[in-house]
């Protein structure tokens, strides 16, 4: 039932996001842009570049990019449809769905960013199969975190800034341990030194989950 | 005697200013007098971590039966629980500068500490953006007991994975080691009590007030 529910629900924000593509379009052109005013203040010294400030800077980027993304995904509802939701879904059913169809959104927002990142700025990484799955951990991670803090920060009057002030201190340790991990991954280090991240981000990634899926239906209820 | 806890408490942080300043303490190298700096540095942390469960637990109490004690109560000891955070911090650099070398030396503790204290001050913002007092309360106490959830591994298991120059971390030996002999217990765990008793007061004293002061808007 709660699967169905799910399975509807990312179905109607992914129809949506096609019949309205000035979000997601938007939300390429922010990647974009981002990437090539990062090359454009790089680009006059290039020896600038380490490898620790290109992944830092990747992270940075993404990080602003699953912020923007990810804080209209309560916000774009409105009233009435909210009423009509509530009337006939059960909470835990949004906020899984919305978690599961902000991941895609960030996976194919972190892919395009990546590609393009590395193709403007060059492409240090040595072990590939192993970034990427740090960057499809940093895309769950990220989503699932900040599609809760969107919830609450829908709810206050001034939620652009709000949205930014209460989701960082939460997110700064997955965000270090993705670091680490990715920079292990760029230097071709043996896989076995990431393993202790990737342990620590899936427990993060499980508390957070439930977490939400416990508290969303006191949320949804104002 | 309702208020023996209250009698316990002031003679506690008595016997602990006094004792730890004049007791004997085991010379150490590099850290040598600065080591009674244990009994304020530490007692800080423990307070903190308690308060802000407290804050957490009424939290969850207002989820489950809304009223407007619960929401004042789970306010006030986050508040409190940041000034234990804030003393914490201020005298942990202190105390940093004279062993470590540098007021803040990138130590994963440190940075933990640091990143908690945003995590509760965005909790104040969030609670100074709504007009209305029962969504306020409710929006509130879901985002204090979310972000309490995301501080927890912070706190207790990063700094375990990294090399800190914390005792008892990444391979720095921990108090039992060498350091934490009697006389320092001795005064140590009066001090973690008094501190925290302290608190506890605290956040007793100022609910108290702003249970009486709700009172009053609502009868005036």
């Amino acid at each position: 039932m709660l699967f169905k529910e799910i399975l509807y629900l990312i179905r109607k924000d992914l129809v949506l996001e096609w019949r309205q593509k000035y979000a997601f379009n938007g939300m390429l052109l922010y990647v974009g842009s981002t990437v090539f005013v990062c090359y454009l203040s790089f680009g006059l010294r290039s020896n600038v570049l380490t490898v620790p400030v290109w992944n830092a800077v990747l992270w940075i980027i993404l990080l602003f990019t699953s912020v923007n993304a990810i804080a209209k995904s309560f916000m774009q509802e409105n009233r009435g449809r909210l009423l009509y939701f509530y009337s006939i879904v059960s909470p835990q059913g949004v906020i899984l769905a919305k978690i599961v169809y902000n991941t895609l959104l960030m996976l194919v927002l972190a892919l395009v960013c990546f590609v393009f990142y590395a193709v403007v700025l060059g492409n240090p990484v040595q072990d590939v199969p192993m970034f990427l799955l740090s960057i499809l951990l940093g895309a769950v991670g990220f989503s699932t975190s900040l599609t809760m803090i969107s919830g609450i920060a829908s709810k206050a009057s001034n939620n652009g800034t709000l949205m930014a002030v209460l989701s960082f201190p939460v997110i700064i340790p997955m965000l270090l341990m993705l670091i680490k991990m990715s920079k292990n991954a760029i230097d071709g280090l043996d896989r076995s030194t990431s393993f202790d991240e990737l342990l620590t981000l899936l427990a993060i990634n499980m508390i957070v989950i439930t977490v939400s899926y416990i508290l969303f239906p006191y949320l949804w209820r104002s | 005697m309702k208020n023996w806890w209250k009698i316990l408490t002031v003679l506690l942080l008595v016997f602990t200013v006094a004792a730890g300043m004049l007791s004997d303490v085991p010379r150490l190298a590099i850290l040598n007098e600065t080591i009674r700096n244990l009994y304020f540095h530490v007692p800080m942390w423990f307070g903190m971590i308690l308060i802000l469960l407290i804050s957490v637990v009424y939290s969850i109490k207002y989820l489950r039966k809304p009223s407007i004690e619960s929401d004042i109560i789970a306010h006030e000891a986050a508040r409190v629980g940041i000034l234990f955070g804030v003393l914490g911090i201020v005298t942990g650099m202190e105390w940093a500068k004279f062993t470590w070398g540098e007021y803040w030396s990138n130590d994963p503790k440190q940075n933990a500490s640091a990143i908690g204290l945003l995590i509760y001050f965005a909790y104040l913002v969030l609670r100074s953006s709504f007009a209305e007092q029962q969504q306020r309360a409710r929006i509130s106490a879901v985002y204090n007991i979310f972000a309490f959830a995301a501080l927890i591994p912070l706190l207790f298991i990063l700094p375990r994975l990294t090399d800190s120059l914390h005792p008892g971390n990444g391979g720095n030996p921990g108090f039992n080691a060498y350091d934490m002999d009697s006389s320092l217990r001795l005064v140590f765990y009066p001090a973690v009590l008094g501190w925290t008793l302290l608190g506890i007061w605290i956040v007793n004293i100022k609910s108290r007030l702003e249970i009486l002061r709700q009172r009053l808007y609502e009868n005036a």
